[in-house]
């Protein structure tokens, strides 16, 4: 019985038997790699947008400011001439253009219609009707981080 | 009458003296309703509110009951005054610096001043009774501080108020002006903003025309009103070639494009080299129709390049891919568009080009991510085919098998 | 092909539970083959999706927040930072409407071959319950991304909840945890979703499948030929269902691939409602048919009639085994027919409409 040559029909099952074990065992590869990818936690591990790495403490000077990104909108990161460092929401609450900083009338300026926001974020002259909104300030180390609410 | 009738008739009246008021007593009763009426209108007035009453405006005497000797001229008795005399019945307290202080730390006192620069005032002082007088949009009797809704000069209400000579062509027909400017306000985009959107800031009749020296602003200074709040654009226009041309030309300023009291939207379309671009209406050829090519196309240009690469984040999005970061920085160049329909105002394609530049660059470097983010969605269709063809031999390699046990079944062993 | 598994790895878990038991049992089944043997793959269809719905549920479980302020960016941080994310979700999302789909045609399939009679009263009704809880499970799936659609399909479904007679506003109320559609909601949805439906549709579910191997595969009256050949569980069937299986997989894969769910607007409780809201396709037949009701039937509310209706159908249809007594002797019941002929075109003639308008 042994020493016989396994006969074509056998030998046939066995290369099926190769192949279906082979092409299952791919199915299930290409089950599996994407499973346990998934399973692996993203580089950024929070979802939500409520807190931003604004700049570094040593960035700015006193008396001036910067924009930067908090999501997809526009924040504007103060320092005032006395050192605090301040952040706000950098559109306009007129018609949603984006504020800057002049130092030389210390205000918040927005270019299109003339309106003017204190240091406070406060809407002082010109059409905006509403101040600024304003986020929390904290330092971690070296760096800002600026978060919503 | 007896002091539980007076009292009742105090308390009804809701006037803040404990004093009697001969005044209202007399007039309230009076069948006349031009001579009642003041006696209700009073009792919802900044004036009457503030403890004041009847003769502190006419003068006279409230605690006479008697007709004569209450309302004598003699005595200083005004009645209703003459139109041409209502400004100063009126400036006799609110011109006094001292006696508004009293009721503002901060008074304006010029208002009467003012009103004498006016083309209403000159008329008025010249015998005509119709032009406005203080009155005429404040009020007489029932007058509310500005602030208050109600008030006929509240920003929403000034275009009424105005309205009511100003649209009217037999009112006005002796003036020779036009009576459309209502009609044609209400259609701008300043009327727009103040009645749709609320906005208060928006301009109304007395933004440009000023309140009290209402006067239309002279052509030279057309610029200068309206930079009151488009501060850069009327800063460009003045230093710009159109200026010293509008000015000869004497078609005010920034009125030769964007109209007065029908203020419209303004579009790309208005800028350019086309038949309905306001350019061609003075430059038909040379410098002035190239720089207007110039500028038209590179607006047009980055507006249709900012729109196609939001397009491109949108879809993008929907897909579930992540691109906050682009979007961000198609604000800022969406702020660089904005920017340039500004610098229009200089009308030198060189400026404008130098504006428009960084944000194409901006534009096509968010507009190449975005097509990465969706390359990188499509990639996953190769991923998908490399998948099915797995699967689609592991279904062969089953159907083969099946076949093959199923033969041996029906096959004689 | 079937011989003995020698392994002592084997005969050690046997000693102690008894597993012999089970491949003796899966040995012996038998599937008979007829005409109407192609019906049999569904019930194993539907199993085999719910299990990627469970499978694709517990991973989206570790990424998933169920509040108003993080649902939506959570789905889209699945969507757009974690690998594969995209694939996960929109294959939960596909899987579930074939689910639904095959679920109705295993049903259908069942109640036309009248599969319901002596002995298997049971089998239908443990059947007939994870059909409803199905339906939960969308309804409560649906609002879970916390999108426009998604909050304003709840609002409208849940209204419609308050028109069932008497128990009507509590109902309400139980379903949206509040008198509104809020945060509340969401977190009742995510637990019956995750918690209470999928117990539930164990527990029932399991007795459903032990049921249908007690009985064994139910043939036709009119099957033809008798003496019926059949053909072994294990393989060949298991073999047959592997391929309707891989290519449900292969089909996923490619809709999820093509198609990906999208992520829509996060919910604004105070927008107002956008126009085309609609709920899933599976709901649309008695959405379609609210909406063409009439205010008023005579002293009855149009909406009131519905929902009663629907209530009556689906209570019929619970116990239709106990109706059909001639099924047992093989005669055909052409009301029964008839009726279920009338609710498939009805509902597919409601679903096409409602998408028109």
């Amino acid at each position: 019985m042994e020493s016989l040559p396994a006969p074509p029909i056998l030998r046939r099952r066995t290369v099926l038997n190769y192949f279906l074990g082979t092409t299952l065992g791919g199915t299930l590869c290409a089950i599996l790699y994407p499973v346990l990818q998934f399973l692996i936690p993203p580089a950024v591990s929070e979802a939500s947008e409520s807190s931003v790495v604004a700049g570094t403490s040593g960035e700015l000077k006193h008396g001036s400011a910067k924009i930067f990104r908090f999501g997809s909108q526009p924040g504007l990161l103060i320092k005032t001439p006395t050192g605090e460092t301040r952040a706000f929401s950098a559109t306009c609450t007129h018609l949603n253009c984006t504020v800057q900083y002049r130092p030389d009338i210390e205000h918040i300026w927005c270019a299109c219609h003339d309106g003017h926001y204190d240091i406070n974020g406060k809407n002082i002259a010109g059409p905006p009707p509403r101040p600024l909104e304003q986020y929390a300030v904290n330092f971690r180390g070296d760096d800002v981080i600026v978060s919503k609410g | 009458m007896n002091v539980a009738a007076q009292l009742v008739l105090l308390i009804a009246v809701g006037q803040a003296p404990s004093r009697i008021d001969s005044c209202v007593q007399c007039h309230k009763d009076l069948r006349d309703n031009r001579l009642s009426a003041p006696v209700i209108q009073m009792q919802n007035d900044i004036h009457s509110g503030r403890g004041l009453s009847c003769v502190n405006c006419h003068a006279g005497d409230d605690k006479q009951s008697d007709k004569k000797r209450a309302m004598d001229p003699a005595a200083g008795f005004i009645g209703k005054p003459r139109p041409a005399d209502v400004a100063p019945f009126c400036g006799k307290c609110h011109s006094n610096a001292e006696f508004m202080r009293a009721y503002n730390p901060a008074p304006r006192v010029d208002q009467e001043a003012e009103y004498k620069t006016s083309v209403h005032s000159k008329r008025v002082a010249e015998g005509d009774s119709r032009p406005a007088t203080c009155i005429s949009c404040h009020g007489s009797h029932g007058v509310r501080a500005v602030k208050d809704a109600t008030s006929p000069v509240y920003p929403t209400r000034v275009v009424e108020t105005c309205g009511r000579c100003h649209v009217d062509p037999e009112y006005m027909k002796p003036y020779k002006i036009p009576t459309d400017q209502l009609a044609k306000y209400m259609s701008s985009v300043h009327a727009e903003a103040l009645f749709k959107k609320l906005d208060l800031s928006a301009p109304t009749c007395n933004d440009c025309h000023g309140n009290h020296g209402a006067v239309p602003p002279g052509a030279a200074s057309v610029a200068n009103v309206c930079g009151t709040c488009h501060v850069r654009q009327s800063g460009l226009f003045q230093n710009s070639p159109h200026k010293p041309v509008f000015e000869v030309l004497g078609t005010g300023d920034c009125l030769a494009c964007h109209n007065n009291h029908d203020t419209s939207h303004t579009t790309d379309a208005m800028l350019g080299t086309d038949q309905q671009a306001i350019c061609t209406s003075c430059h038909t050829d040379g410098a002035g129709f190239e720089a207007a090519g110039r500028m038209s196309r590179a607006i047009s240009l980055l507006s249709e390049r900012i729109g196609s690469a939001e397009a491109t984040l949108e879809r993008a999005t929907q897909v579930g891919m992540e691109v906050s970061r682009m979007t961000f920085d198609l604000n800022e160049a969406r702020n660089h568009l904005i920017d340039a329909r500004v610098v229009v105002h200089s009308f030198s394609p060189n400026e404008l080009e130098a504006v428009v530049k960084p944000g194409m660059d901006i534009t096509a470097r968010a507009h190449q991510q975005g097509l990465q983010a969706l390359e990188e969605a499509a990639f996953r269709r190769k991923g998908l085919a490399l998948a099915l063809v797995v699967i689609g031999l592991a279904i062969l390699a089953i159907y083969l098998k099946i076949r093959d046990i199923e033969k041996v079944s029906s096959e004689p062993n | 092909m079937s011989g003995t598994t020698p392994n002592s790895l084997w005969q050690w878990f046997d000693k102690r539970i008894g597993l012999e038991i089970v491949v003796n049992a899966a040995r012996e089944k038998e599937v008979p083959i007829h005409r109407h043997t192609v019906w049999y793959y569904f019930g194993g269809m539907t199993l085999f999706l719910f299990t990627v719905q469970a499978v694709t549920g517990m991973l989206l479980l570790l990424y998933y927040r169920p509040s108003t302020e993080n649902a939506f960016e959570s789905v889209q941080f699945i969507m757009a930072q974690v690998r594969f994310g995209w694939l996960i979700r929109s294959i939960h999302s596909w899987s579930a409407n074939l689910l639904v789909a095959v679920l109705f045609i295993h049903l259908f399939s069942v109640f036309f071959l009248r599969a319901y009679r002596r002995p298997r009263e049971l089998t239908w009704i443990t059947g007939m319950l994870p059909l409803f809880v199905t339906l939960a499970f969308g309804f409560s799936g649906y609002l879970l991304p916390w999108n426009t659609i998604a909050f304003f399909a709840t609002q409208v479904g849940t209204e419609v909840a308050g028109v069932v007679p008497f128990a009507g506003s509590f109902l309400v109320r139980f379903l949206r945890g509040g008198n509104e559609v809020t945060g509340a909601t969401l977190t009742r949805f995510f637990a019956f979703h995750v918690a209470m439906l999928p117990a539930l549709s164990v527990v029932i579910a399991g007795i459903h499948l032990l049921l249908v191997q007690r009985h064994g595969m139910s043939v036709p009256f009119s099957a033809k030929p008798r003496p019926l050949k059949t053909m072994q569980f294990v393989p060949n069937f298991l073999l047959r269902d592997l391929i309707g299986w891989l290519s449900a997989l292969a089909a996923l894969a490619t809709l999820s691939a093509l198609f990906p769910s999208e992520l829509g607007q996060k919910a604004d409780p105070f927008a107002p409602a956008p126009a085309g809201i609609r709920p899933e396709w599976y709901f649309m037949f008695m959405f379609q048919t609210l909406r063409v009701m009439p205010a008023k039937i005579g002293p009855l509310e149009g909406e009131i009639l519905a929902v009663t209706v629907f209530g009556m159908a689906a209570g019929l249809l619970f116990c239709v085994p106990f109706i059909d007594r001639q099924a047992n002797t093989g005669r055909k019941n052409r009301l029964l027919l008839l009726s279920g002929w009338l609710a498939v075109v009805y509902i597919l003639v409601m679903t096409v409409l409602g998408y028109r308008r």
